[in-house]
């Protein structure tokens, strides 16, 4: 089956600092992507980059930027307008301020169908109304009616998502879907995305930093640090058989219930994200990482731990060392 | 998702050059107003009515003992800018004054007390803002006859509104903050926290309403000037000037030019002066 | 929405009270107005026949609750230069300063709206920067002598507009643009602020990411919730105008309400002059008053309070 999103080397620049350092990664239809890693370390403005919804003076480029095999990166904004929206969705973090004030929830849903379809405007108030049942919200025709204030912030990230699938997209963004909600609300925000994400057959992105949430949807899992892709594999696999130090740290800070001891300290990986300006080179890890060592500081290697198993590390491929 | 949109380095040059050029007219007014008595060439008031209108110096036939000509009366125009100037800084700092210690005392008792009190401010600012500022001067000028005291008095009793409202929220501000709370906690008296906490700083935000509100005031002085029931004539103000010039404007509009650009000028320059300051503190009091 | 409605409209009739009281202290504070009424050559008994004729010995609370009383219903009284009722005086005057304020807000908001749109959505190049620049000469400019200006300009040097009068519509050009300039500053750099802060909220991001089409992020999305605080402010200066239109139609010989102002006060004509406070500030009181119901349209949110 052939990729819906292929991005290859994305690099995004804001003023002097790289946000996206060289980032590949690909959905393929009906598969869920996650894109994993701390805040700041390119998740959303990678997503954001794809829509070419970046904030003005950050620069973008890649080698190959492609939905559908139909190049992003040479396509003009009003090009760029008629796929967003329509065939690649995406829905944000804030819920709460994501939806216009001023407009009802029916009109700012039926709008996106309207621009981008031939249809009546009875038949797209229709649509809203029954994706609006489609997850989960009761009473769709009164939900039409109201504006986004009178909404709780469940209700709220609902709505976008329905309105995200009212020209039924093959991609789906979510950048971080359920952070601003309430634990109860987040699990069934998950369960509605996984079960639309199976019945509709599209390609999801989900960027999250929670690994929980990974472990439950993902089929494929990227992990960010510091604006690269420092490890790609398979759920299973990278749960499995994580090889960057980085991603052996991140697994170590989310206890298990039955495997982590009551006694045992929680892992923590020391010092914080350093600032990527121009020039550098190396691992962007290496002064947080128990196994660097001078060469560290030169180009790093990308190694395979298997077809679909990828790292970016100098440590070779080979039976895991994990840390004490 | 938070991506700062990257402050670009030419706009701050070019706010601090305006704000520059703001501070240098400021200070020439200031200037020019101090030190009024020794600067003039001639005496303003001085008529020479053999002298009527001589034309100023980029003009042809232009008198060099009258730089900026003479009026229809003869006086010495240079002289009568200077003491102008006198006159619309003399204003608009006592109007500020004025208008400052009332609008303060009420913005900061609404903010500070809140409740009763706080209604009954917002009423007085509500009332204040439907009176037509420049009618009900004119009037109380035109029935009480025009002199110096009464026309500050009026201005300082009809601008003290944005002093009123600014002074009001930022109390409001301040009075949440945790270190008044911390004070409360500690027993310090209103009045204490009042003075020590809550006016040190509210006064930066009240130092920008002071600059625009004196360029408020210039400007409607010289307005009611023009109309003339601001400043009592022979006395030199620049609305006053148009004014008396602007029978002679269509044959020599100098007249009106004259008084009018540095009308123009001194407002800017109080105004970018006060845009400054309100960039200067606005970007301070950000974490 | 109804007890909004009712609370705002109680504010309001307290605060046109309160200026029925300041208005009518102003014109007290002169002192005897029977002496001024009578003129400079009258006797002693002269003076005591304009006391007695015009109320005037009566006490201060039961002149001015007389007043009052008929002011709130419609009649402001008798003029003592004009010798009419001062409220067909106004209503003579209304339409001409009325036509100048309506046609000044709408020259300004058709200057300062795209302008200061534009200037948003290209914030920081140097069509911004000189609109800001615009705003601020603007705003130092005195309007009186504006009005001179193009008085020199367009009426003697280049003869395209009438010098004053209100014969024909052209008359009404150069006073109308001139008050729409002490307009323009203020409402431009409102619109401007308030559409960057539009486009850089969350819900024009995700109108962008629904694919719609600049004009309607811009003009729909954005605007909507920009205007919010231009509304206000518009009714604000329209009412400014008003009031201030008495500098405007005494340098372009308008004859409006502004002009009656101006007369009565070099006549001392006190029931003109308190009436046309009292009416300039009602009209004001008014329109601050829809302008918050017009909000409550435009901002759902507001709907519920």
């Amino acid at each position: 089956m052939s990729a819906l999103l292929e991005i290859e080397r994305l690099q995004v620049d804001f003023g002097r600092t790289s946000a996206v350092r060289g980032v590949s990664l690909t959905v393929a239809p009906g598969e869920t992507h996650c894109l994993v890693g701390e805040s700041g370390c390119g998740k959303s403005v990678t997503s954001l980059a794809v829509m070419n919804l970046l904030a003005r003076g950050a620069r973008r480029r890649a080698d190959r930027l492609a939905f559908q095999g139909q190049d992003l990166l040479g396509l003009p904004e009003r090009g760029m307008a008629r796929l967003r929206g329509n065939a690649m969705a995406m829905i944000f973090q804030e819920p709460m301020t994501s939806l216009n004030p001023a407009y009802t929830i029916g009109s700012q849903m039926t709008e996106v169908l309207r621009r981008h379809k031939a249809v009546s405007q009875r038949a797209a108030t229709e649509r809203a109304a029954d994706l609006l049942a489609r997850v989960g919200i009761t009473a769709p025709g009164m939900r039409l009616g109201q504006f986004p204030h009178q909404l709780s912030g469940g209700l709220r990230q609902r709505v976008m998502i329905a309105m995200a699938l009212m020209c039924e997209p093959r991609l789906l963004i979510a950048d971080e879907p359920t952070t601003a909600l309430d634990v109860t609300v987040q699990a069934q925000i998950l369960r509605l995305l996984a079960g639309l994400q199976r019945d509709l057959g599209l390609g999801l992105l989900l960027i999250t930093h929670d690994l929980g949430i990974v472990a439950r949807v993902a089929t494929r899992v990227s992990v960010m640090y510091a604006g690269e892709v420092v490890e790609s594999a398979t759920t299973a696999d990278l749960f499995a058989n994580p090889r960057h130090p980085y991603t052996q740290g991140l697994l170590r800070c989310v206890p298990v219930p039955g495997k982590v001891r009551r006694d045992e300290p929680l892992g923590a990986i020391r010092g914080t994200v350093p600032r990527i300006g121009p020039g550098f080179e190396g691992c962007a890890f290496r002064d947080r990482c128990d196994f660097a060592d001078a060469s560290c500081a030169r180009a790093v290697p990308r190694h395979a731990a298997g077809a679909t198993h990828e790292y970016l590390c100098r440590l070779a491929p080979g039976p895991a060392k994990t840390a004490a | 998702m938070s991506i700062a949109t990257t402050t670009t380095g030419p706009r701050r040059g070019w706010r601090s050059a305006a704000t520059w050029f703001g501070a240098a007219i400021v200070g020439i007014a200031a200037f020019c107003a101090i030190f009024a008595p020794l600067l003039v060439p001639h005496d303003p008031f001085a008529q020479d009515l053999g002298k009527r209108l001589l034309v100023p110096f980029w003009m042809e036939g232009s008198d060099p003992q009258h730089l900026l000509g003479t009026d229809q009366l003869g006086r010495d125009y240079l002289s009568r800018l200077i003491w102008g100037c006198r006159i619309s800084m003399l204003i608009g700092v006592t109007v500020s004054i004025v208008s400052g210690l009332i609008g303060i005392t009420l913005g900061v008792l609404g903010g500070f007390l809140g409740g009763r009190v706080d209604d009954a401010v917002l009423f007085a600012i509500t009332t204040r803002l439907s009176i037509p500022v420049v009618l009900v001067a004119l009037a109380v000028v035109g029935l009480l006859g025009s002199s110096m005291t009464l026309l500050l008095l009026t201005l300082g009793l009809l601008l003290w509104d944005r002093f009123a409202v600014v002074a009001r929220s930022t109390t409001m501000q301040v009075r949440n903050l945790d270190y008044v709370a911390a004070a409360w906690c500690a027993g310090c008296s209103r009045f204490r926290i009042l003075t020590r906490e809550v006016l040190p700083n509210i006064a930066s935000h009240l130092v920008v309403v002071a600059t625009l509100e004196i360029a408020l005031a210039i400007l409607l002085e010289a307005t009611l000037s023009f109309l003339g029931l601001g400043v009592p004539p022979p006395l030199p103000s620049w609305g006053l000037m148009i004014a008396e010039a602007k029978d002679y404007m269509f044959f020599s509009p100098w007249v009106i030019m004259i008084p009018g650009v540095a009308l123009f000028v001194l407002v800017l320059g109080i105004n970018l002066l006060g845009d400054g300051l309100r960039d200067q503190f606005g970007a301070r009091s950000e974490p | 929405m109804l007890r909004f409605l009712v609370r705002r409209l109680i504010v309001a009739l307290l605060v046109a009270a309160t200026v029925m009281v300041l208005a009518f202290i102003m014109t007290r504070l002169s002192g005897d107005l029977a002496i001024s009424i009578a003129g400079p050559n009258a006797t002693q008994a002269d003076v005591e026949a304009v006391r007695k004729a015009y109320g005037l010995d009566r006490p201060l609370v039961t002149q001015f609750f007389d007043w009052a009383g008929r002011a709130a219903m419609g009649d402001l009284g008798e003029s003592y230069f004009f010798k009419s009722r001062v409220s067909a005086l106004i209503g003579e005057r209304m339409p001409v300063t009325l036509t100048l304020g309506i046609s000044g807000l709408l020259i300004a908001l058709l200057v300062s709206l795209p302008l200061g749109i534009l200037a948003a959505v290209r914030e920081n190049t140097s069509f911004d920067r000189v609109v800001q620049l615009v705003a601020l000469l603007g705003q130092a400019m005195p309007s009186f002598w504006l009005g001179l200006l193009l008085m020199i300009l367009f009426g003697l040097k280049l003869g395209w507009l009438p010098i004053s009068g209100t014969d024909s519509w052209e008359g009404f050009v150069m006073p109308a643009v001139v008050l729409a300039f002490s307009a323009i500053p203020a409402l431009t750099r409102l619109t401007r602020a308030g559409m960057i802060q539009a486009m850089g909220s969350d819900y024009i991001r995700t109108a962008r990411a629904k694919g719609l089409s600049r004009a309607s992020i811009i003009l729909k999305h954005a605007l909507r919730n920009a205007a919010i605080p231009v509304v206000a402010i518009a009714a604000v200066q329209l009412g400014f105008m008003l009031g201030g239109s008495i500098v405007i139609e005494q340098i372009f010989a308008l004859h409006g309400v502004g002009f009656l102002a101006w007369e009565s006060i070099a006549k001392n004509d006190f029931p003109v002059v308190q009436s046309v406070v009292l009416v300039l500030a009602v009209i004001y009181i008014g329109l601050t008053t829809l302008a918050d119901l017009m909000n409550a349209v435009l901002d759902p949110r507001l709907r519920g309070a």
